[in-house]
């Protein structure tokens, strides 16, 4: 099973990024890669179940579920039902952990997932430079002192 | 129970740093304390179980076990069985992750124990910084050492805490595609002669924030302590102010409660106010009611939620107390004067000149001092028949502080809120049981940083302006262009009541309301 993992550091309080981050509905706002979003049937995007539904900007369409959100470990853990990206099984973790030294956050996203073996790869690629280290990029030029 | 939790980022690979961490017995090479060590019974370093006997540089000896050792994780789990210290039931984790962004290597060092609660203090702050912070700037200094070939550049968390993060100034030309706003700029810390007026950045909103258009900005004595550096708010480059008026302009992302085009203001840290647009948290914004205008707000909004809390919470004015109160004729001191006259007290004010004088007397003092032409200790305890004041509000700092503690009555309280000439140096606070005097120092953020807090000072405020307790004058105008200018008149002592500054294009701020009086000059 392929797994991804990309970690950095924002230079901000844990909490001022949870805050950012927390919100299942908030991709739009703090990731280059997404257009829009909106959370099915009308539910809140911290209800556990949720499913966000968002369009990327190339013109993709994602819809994911939240399967787990922490405030007391500052995490959130979801799944992909449907994408373009070919994946299956898909689960990511986001987690943030104070850096007391500095009072920054140490940011971590894993993934891990099934797909066609001559697919891992570029997909390895796709979603740990493309995806999750062109957010942190995003939030840390948002949170730069 | 006390958990202490301390954590960093290394600036090398994370199998380097584990390298030095997992050994169990290693850590008298690299930490500060440890003078030496060795594993019990000859039992291998990485033997879950094994004990290591180590002795502090200061003599004292210690028995530490291995509980977990994982070199998956990256991770280690120690107890302490014996120690000089009362470390009750210490149980310690070491873990490392890798920062992918960069090939550096996270570092959370935790612990739990039991200290007894006299020693609870004391034994955190060691395990904290005796300990785990002493231990990662060994193992820094250590793998660095061994990395001269390949300088990285320094990590960014070797800087300095700073407590709150300052608003860095968002240059005009590297403001691509971003907006401008013309801004006073101190690009040093100095005199009036830094504040230099330039177009700067102005970027979009970021998630979390108001962009304002203001219409009058306050001038207060701590713009100057931020200019001087005297205050750690501004780090040059950067735009003072800490209080204006103006109108809501656009809203960033994830704010909710506020709309396009209202009236608010704001008295708070963090700088910037000195500028034609800004952008800021709305968590401490106020929305203004109709009658009250925007030069009276950005006047006297940080001044009168400032005098409410000191004669409501610092001290509790009562009818009847004998109130003192220095640099009466400035922005502060005007509404201390006509508010503690209201409450019921006899007040007393000192002024520099005679000019002054008449406006104080005009304010509603009962008595004024012109401290440059007599003693004003004296003169407060002929007043009161030798009573002393129950308060003193000096924020006139080393020129006043002895003769406020010696205008004092027996149980009087100095609240010291300032130091416009200078910090008030040390004292020996075993004299001031002579009247069993208490001095506070109240700082304003500790009073005003919580929409819990400062809300129903602004409500306090704005009704005493309403029933006419404490009238405003107009404030004196500058162009904000010519902030040194203003800054040189608050300095001088030259000026009277509050100063603001005016951006020169937007529409012009609500004519002066019903609340505003005599127009004065300095």
């Amino acid at each position: 099973m392929p797994k991804v993992y990309v970690s950095s550091v924002v230079n901000a309080p844990a909490a001022d990024v949870w805050q950012v981050v927390r919100n299942f509905n908030g991709l739009p706002d703090w990731t280059p890669f997404v257009a829009e979003s909106r959370i099915e049937q009308n539910a809140r995007p911290d209800q556990i179940g949720c499913i966000r539904n968002f369009t990327l900007k190339d013109g993709g369409r994602i819809r994911e579920r939240l399967l787990a959100l922490s405030d007391y470990d500052l995490s959130c853990t979801y799944s992909i039902l449907e994408s373009p990206m070919g994946v299956e099984n898909y689960i990511a973790k986001l987690a943030l952990t104070p850096i007391t030294d500095g009072n920054a956050t140490f940011c971590e996203w894993e993934a891990e997932f099934d797909c066609a073996p001559e697919r891992e790869a570029a997909l390895i690629q796709q979603i740990g430079s493309g995806v999750f280290q062109a957010a942190f990029t995003s939030l840390k030029k948002r949170f730069a002192r | 129970m006390v958990q202490v939790c301390q954590s960093t980022i290394i600036d090398a690979p994370i199998y380097e740093v584990w390298r030095v961490l997992r050994d169990f017995n290693g850590h008298d090479r690299w930490h500060p304390v440890i003078a030496s060590s060795a594993i019990e019974n000859g039992e291998p370093v990485d033997a879950v179980g094994s004990v290591r006997r180590f002795r502090l540089a200061d003599g004292g000896e210690l028995r530490e076990q291995l509980l977990s050792l994982s070199d998956k994780e990256c991770r280690l789990t120690y107890c302490l069985l014996e120690s000089p210290l009362p470390l009750m039931g210490y149980v310690a984790s070491i873990r490392l992750k890798p920062v992918t962004d960069g090939n550096r290597t996270f570092w959370e060092w935790r612990s739990e124990f039991h200290p007894p609660a006299s020693r609870r203090e004391e034994l955190v702050r060691l395990v904290t910084e005796g300990i785990y912070r002493a231990g990662f700037a060994a193992v820094r200094k250590l793998l660095s050492a061994g990395q001269r070939q390949t300088p990285v550049a320094a990590s960014v968390m070797d800087a300095p805490a700073v407590a709150r993060p300052m608003p860095k100034l968002v240059e005009a030309v590297s403001a691509d595609g971003a907006d401008r706003t013309r801004a006073i700029v101190v690009a040093k810390h100095g005199g009036p002669e830094v504040l230099e007026f330039r177009e700067i950045g102005l970027p979009e909103p970021a998630y979390g924030e108001v962009r304002i258009r203001h219409t009058v900005i306050g001038v207060n004595f701590i713009d100057v302590y931020c200019r001087t550096g005297y205050f750690d708010l501004l780090s040059p480059p950067g735009v003072p102010g800490m209080e204006a008026a103006g109108v809501i302009e656009a809203i960033g992302p994830g704010v909710s409660g506020f709309s396009v085009g209202e009236r608010v203001a704001y008295g708070c840290p963090p700088v910037g106010a000195y500028s034609e647009r800004r952008n800021m948290s709305p968590e401490l914004l106020v929305r203004l009611p109709e009658d009250i205008s925007d030069e009276i707000s950005a006047g006297a909004l940080l001044k009168g939620v400032a005098a409410s809390f000191l004669l409501h919470d610092v001290q509790q004015v009562r009818p009847g107390s004998v109130v003192l109160v220095h640099a009466a004729a400035g922005g502060i001191g005007q509404i201390l004067v006509q508010w503690a006259r209201h409450l019921g007290a006899t007040v007393i004010a000192t002024v520099s000149n005679d000019d002054k004088a008449r406006l104080v007397e005009r304010l509603g003092a009962h008595h004024v001092i012109v401290y440059t032409s007599e003693n004003f200790s004296d003169a407060v305890m002929e007043i009161t028949g030798g009573r002393g004041a129950d308060v003193v509000y000096d924020a006139v700092g080393n020129d006043t502080f002895a003769g406020s503690l010696a205008a004092l009555g027996v149980r009087g309280h100095l609240v010291s809120f300032g130091q416009a000439s200078g910090p008030v140096g040390n004292w020996d606070i075993g004299r001031f049981s002579s009247k069993s005097i208490t001095v506070s120092r109240p700082n304003y953020g500790h009073f005003t940083d919580t929409q819990d807090k400062l809300v129903p000072h602004v409500h306090r405020f704005f009704s005493a302006l309403r029933q006419g307790i404490v009238r405003i004058d107009t404030p004196r105008r500058y162009p904000l262009a010519r902030a040194a200018d203003a800054h040189r008149d608050l300095e001088s002592r030259r000026s009277i009541g509050s100063l603001v500054l005016v951006p020169a294009s937007p529409p012009a701020p609500n004519a002066a309301s019903s609340l505003g009086s005599v127009a004065t000059t300095g």
